[in-house]
């Protein structure tokens, strides 16, 4: 943990402390409040009759012998839907010419994914709706199916769509000019092909959704296990035509989301439809099965690339191709496109380079949608980035590490932009470099691998510079004519018995944002954090925001609660002031005790100015408003995003014999800005490179030719678990950003951009002595075997 | 689930199920087809228990039965008659994981929480029958505990410290 960024002899100092999360302790006692867990009066049961096919046409649906079944209370098609809920199109203006096909909640007439509901029914438990799904008969006419990627790009492939001319979602480039004529005078060039396999979020507690319509009133409750609350508050209002503050959408504690749940999901859609046909509340739990066949899969990519270096092995020019396959349609409401938008941006963002041309294909296939997961398009520019570097520093004969330093950013040269034109305020490439060599013990590691690989032991050592998009701007989404907030509001109050309240709309999945939220405004306050409530994750208490995705959590969420506490305090001072016959510059606030400033002796308990302006405004002097809630909102300016940088180094071992993979040791060196609680910051940096290491390693989505996902269940698709995941040495460089005042950028992402590029390296590190390569992940013991020419 | 009231034609097929549950005996009309950790989480309220896989293979489920851990979506609530069954809540009522919950909270050994009941009784059951386990073999323990968010070392952490701990204070016991 990094040493404390403020005197901790001062009460209330609580930014940059390792302090415990205050709502941790009732999920370890198993009180959690999941909307798995909830049950309301009257409440019903849903469940869907999926298509088995990737593409049919739907001709008929029977479905009397299921509504004719005791306990069922309706049964639902696309039509039925389809009267209340208005399409949805998962395009933004931003990406010129994409196109997607408009979505309903259940389709009418053609399904085009193996998996996707087509027909709901609600009855008195999940059991008696599931009975009667088997009671339901469709009719299906297959259509040919697009599978494969290359298969969706072939001249006369079929057509996922019909109406559509050709599998082509999105096309774009970048050229930054100068890129032929930099490969012509390069001294070396070195090419790669890299296969990225598709794979999903996997959160442990699967999509839920309780819709709860009050006809009566016109009031549509949900309580949704998703990260944005606002985003779907609008969506349903604008889908379902019921007016915004009739809409509430309530996010309890959700069982782990990464980006996993803040997709419109059919399901939830129709759910929600259902309970407005019913007028009583609906629940749905997407079972195991259900989460792999309808949860979006993400980082089906294929990667071209080329990079021109010169003799002293200098990045001079890179060249690069992606071609990624989204399932039928682009996601709504952010677009099945950012990711590949990005892994075509952040490609050779950390080095100083100036050629850089780039093209991207999204096309459809009739696979369940991808989008946005957990560190959106990182781990694949990373993984291009890295092993071009590492190809590029064997082929001129550096070290991977001597080569990164050569060719990262300076420290002192900022601002600077990446060859894409992403600007860079202010990042520490240089001295992440210099602290991961120390931390890994670097040149021991080389020594100890040389000796080992003596002996027929074959270690590896991988390294991976990375930068991670945080704090994004309207120029994300808003510019696209997305309804998603990059502004964040919160509301904070001093209750009558001194105590804070603050209710802001960025949300907690457990990576702490409502610890961090309380420390901010603590802190700010000199009120000791016991004494702070934060409430989150409920459109009718806290203002409008965009909630907690892209790391912009600690970023804009916390800078909202610090701007909103200090307006509280100055608040609170000047009530203080008129009280005590001073200058409001003249006091300060220390352990909930107003205090004079200059002496620091405590004057007025804030509790007292509490209680009087409350109960007793009588003795404030005429014209005296107490006003100790503040509604405050804040939106970045400045730059468009921040961004954040590191590295990353892994050390495993690979037995050349079975092609297992052994990780023995991970590192991270990180700067995330202002760090605002150390552990917090060093777990989501472990849990996320976890993440990373599992696509490195695990995780596919595997289908059969006919588009049917062969392992969609938590035995056949592998996740890390404890025992093949290795300890991860983590360090800091803080280099706070300037665009605000508490400095923090954002860190949940950081781990799962770079550690997949890591084991890469590494593995090929390792296989070097056999002149064996791998170009694809996940690195299956089968991958490993066939580099070696033994399988 | 069970527990609703159904408009059924057909002859009720419930089954009256009688289990020692964190200490208490409880009754309940089971559906034959109901598992475990329906009726514990349905009809019997204790939604500490979850289900994650639904296939034995996450450990989210996990609750101790006759004082073994054994996965709740495994097995049929009338399997479990007769038998006590300790959830989560119970545990945690009785103090016996006081000080694994305590190390977690500290460690942070948790994040969105939905696997980390089933993590304390997969480290309670180890710590009961391992008194000082290595880290490779708590690793190995919780191989049947899927956790999506932690990277898993601080739950190692975690149980490692309690087991120094427990192992001080036991030695500190018997030399007195």
């Amino acid at each position: 943990m990094t040493a404390p960024l403020t005197s901790l002899d001062r009460p209330n100092s609580y930014i940059g402390r390792s302090v415990p999360r205050p709502n941790a302790k009732r999920l370890l006692a198993g009180r959690g409040r999941y909307v798995t867990d909830l049950r309301l009066p009257r409440m019903l049961h849903a469940a869907f009759l999926r298509s088995p096919h990737a593409h049919a046409r739907i001709i008929s649906i029977d479905v009397d012998a299921a509504r004719a079944q005791p306990g069922v209370h309706l049964v639902a098609s696309g039509a039925d839907l389809a009267m209340i809920c208005t399409p949805w199109t998962g395009t933004l203006d931003h990406f010129k010419g994409m196109i997607s096909e408009p979505q309903l909640p259940l389709p009418i007439d053609r399904a085009v994914w193996a998996g996707q509901a087509v027909v709901a029914v609600v009855a008195e438990s999940r059991a008696i709706a599931e009975d009667a799904l088997e009671r339901i008969t469709v009719d299906y006419e297959e259509l040919p199916a697009v599978v494969d990627l290359d298969a969706a790009r072939a001249p006369h492939a079929p057509l996922v769509n019909p109406a559509a001319s050709s599998n082509i979602c999105f096309r774009t480039q970048l050229d930054s000019g100068g890129v032929d004529e930099a490969f012509a005078a390069a001294a070396h060039v070195v090419e790669e092909e890299f296969g990225f396999g598709r794979h999903t979020p996997v959160t442990l507690e699967p999509r839920a959704i309780v819709a709860d319509y009050e006809p009566d009133s016109g009031v549509l409750t949900v309580h949704h296990a998703t990260q944005t609350p606002y985003q779907f508050q609008d969506l349903y209002s604008r889908h379902y035509g019921i007016p915004e503050a009739r809409v509430r959408v309530i996010a309890p504690d959700i069982g782990g989301s990464f980006g996993m749940k803040l997709h419109v999901y059919h399901e939830d859609m129709a759910v929600v439809g259902l309970s407005i046909l019913l007028g009583r509340p609906v629940k749905y739990v997407a079972d195991r099965i259900e989460s792999f066949v309808s949860d979006i899969h993400a980082r089906d990519h294929h990667v071209r690339a080329r990079m021109a270096v010169d003799a002293d092995g200098k990045i001079l020019a890179m060249d690069v191709v992606d071609v990624t396959a989204i399932g039928a349609f682009s996601t709504y409401p952010r677009t099945s496109v950012v990711e590949g938008n990005q892994v075509i941006r952040l490609i050779g963002a950390p080095y100083g380079f100036k050629s850089y041309r780039a093209a991207l294909e999204v096309v459809f296939q009739n696979k369940v949608q991808t989008s946005q997961y957990r560190a959106v398009g990182h781990p694949i520019a990373c993984a291009v980035t890295e092993r071009m570097v590492d190809l590029a520093a064997e082929r001129v004969g550096l070290d991977p590490l001597v080569m990164r330093a050569n060719n990262v950013i300076a420290d002192d040269a900022y601002p600077a932009a990446s060859p894409t034109g992403y600007k860079f305020e202010a990042l520490s490439h240089e001295a992440c470099l210099r602290r991961l060599r120390a931390i890994m013990n670097y040149d021991s590691l080389r020594d100890e691998q040389a000796a080992l690989r003596r002996r027929g032991v074959h270690r590896g050592i991988g390294i991976a510079t990375f930068v991670e998009i945080t704090n994004p701007s309207p120029a994300f989404y808003g510019v696209g004519g997305a309804r998603i907030s990059s502004q964040d509001g919160a509301t904070i109050s001093l209750t009558p018995s001194g105590e804070v309240r603050c209710a802001i709309s960025v949300t907690e999945q457990g990576q702490g944002t409502e610890a961090i939220v309380s420390q901010i405004v603590a802190e700010q306050l000199g009120i000791a954090q016991e004494h702070v409530k934060v409430l989150t994750g409920d459109t009718e208490v806290t203002p409008h925001g965009g909630a907690t995705w892209a790391c912009r959590g600690a970023g804009i969420g916390g800078e909202t609660a610090l701007q909103a506490a200090r307006q509280l305090k100055a608040n609170i001072l000047e009530i203080a002031a008129l009280i005590l016959q001073e200058q409001p510059a003249a006091l300060d606030i220390v352990d909930g005790q107003v205090v004079s400033r200059s002496t620091q002796q405590p004057r007025l308990a804030v509790a007292e100015i509490a209680r009087i302006s409350y109960f007793r405004s009588d003795t404030l002097p005429p014209g005296t408003q107490a006003q100790l809630t503040v509604s405050h909102h804040f939106a970045p300016q400045g730059y468009p995003f921040a961004f954040t940088n590191g590295v990353q180094g892994c050390y495993l071992e690979v037995d050349v014999d079975t092609g297992f993979i052994k990780l023995l040791k991970h590192y991270v060196v990180e700067d995330c800005g202002r760090i605002i609680n150390p552990m917090l910051v060093d777990e989501q940096l472990r849990g996320g490179v976890v993440q990373g290491l599992g696509a490195a390693l695990f995780e596919e989505c595997r289908y059969g030719e006919t588009g049917q996902l062969l392992n969609g269940s938590l035995a056949d698709y592998l996740v890390p678990m404890a025992m093949e995941m290795p300890d991860i040495v983590i360090d800091h460089v803080e280099t706070p950003t300037a665009d605000t005042i508490l400095g923090a950028k954002g860190c949940g992402e950081a781990g799962t951009a770079a550690a997949s590029a890591c084991v890469l390296n590494a593995v090929n590190d390792a296989l070097t002595p056999f002149g064996a390569s791998i170009n694809a992940i996940p690195i299956t013991p089968a991958r490993v075997l066939k580099a070696l020419n033994r399988y | 689930m069970s527990g609703a009231p159904v408009e059924l034609d057909d002859v009720d097929d419930a089954v009256r199920v009688r289990m020692v549950v964190n200490g208490r005996k409880v009754a309940c009309d089971v559906a034959p087809r109901d598992t475990l950790v329906d009726v514990l989480r349905g009809p019997l309220e204790l939604t500490g228990t979850h289900a994650g896989c639904e296939m034995g293979a996450c450990g989210a489920c996990l609750v101790q039965l006759d004082g073994c851990a054994v996965h709740a979506c495994l097995m049929f609530a009338v399997q479990a008659d007769g038998a006590r069954i300790d959830t989560i809540e119970g545990l945690s009522a009785s103090g016996v994981i006081a000080d694994l919950q305590a190390e977690f909270h500290r460690r942070n050994a948790l994040q969105c929480g939905f696997c980390t009941p089933g993590m304390l009784m997969t480290a309670h059951e180890l710590l009961s029958q391992v008194a000082r386990p290595g880290r490779e073999a708590i690793r190995d323990a919780l191989s049947g505990n899927f956790c999506r968010c932690t990277g898993y070392e601080a739950i190692v952490d975690s149980i490692a410290a309690v087991a120094e701990a427990r192992a001080a204070k036991a030695a500190e016991g018997s030399s007195r």
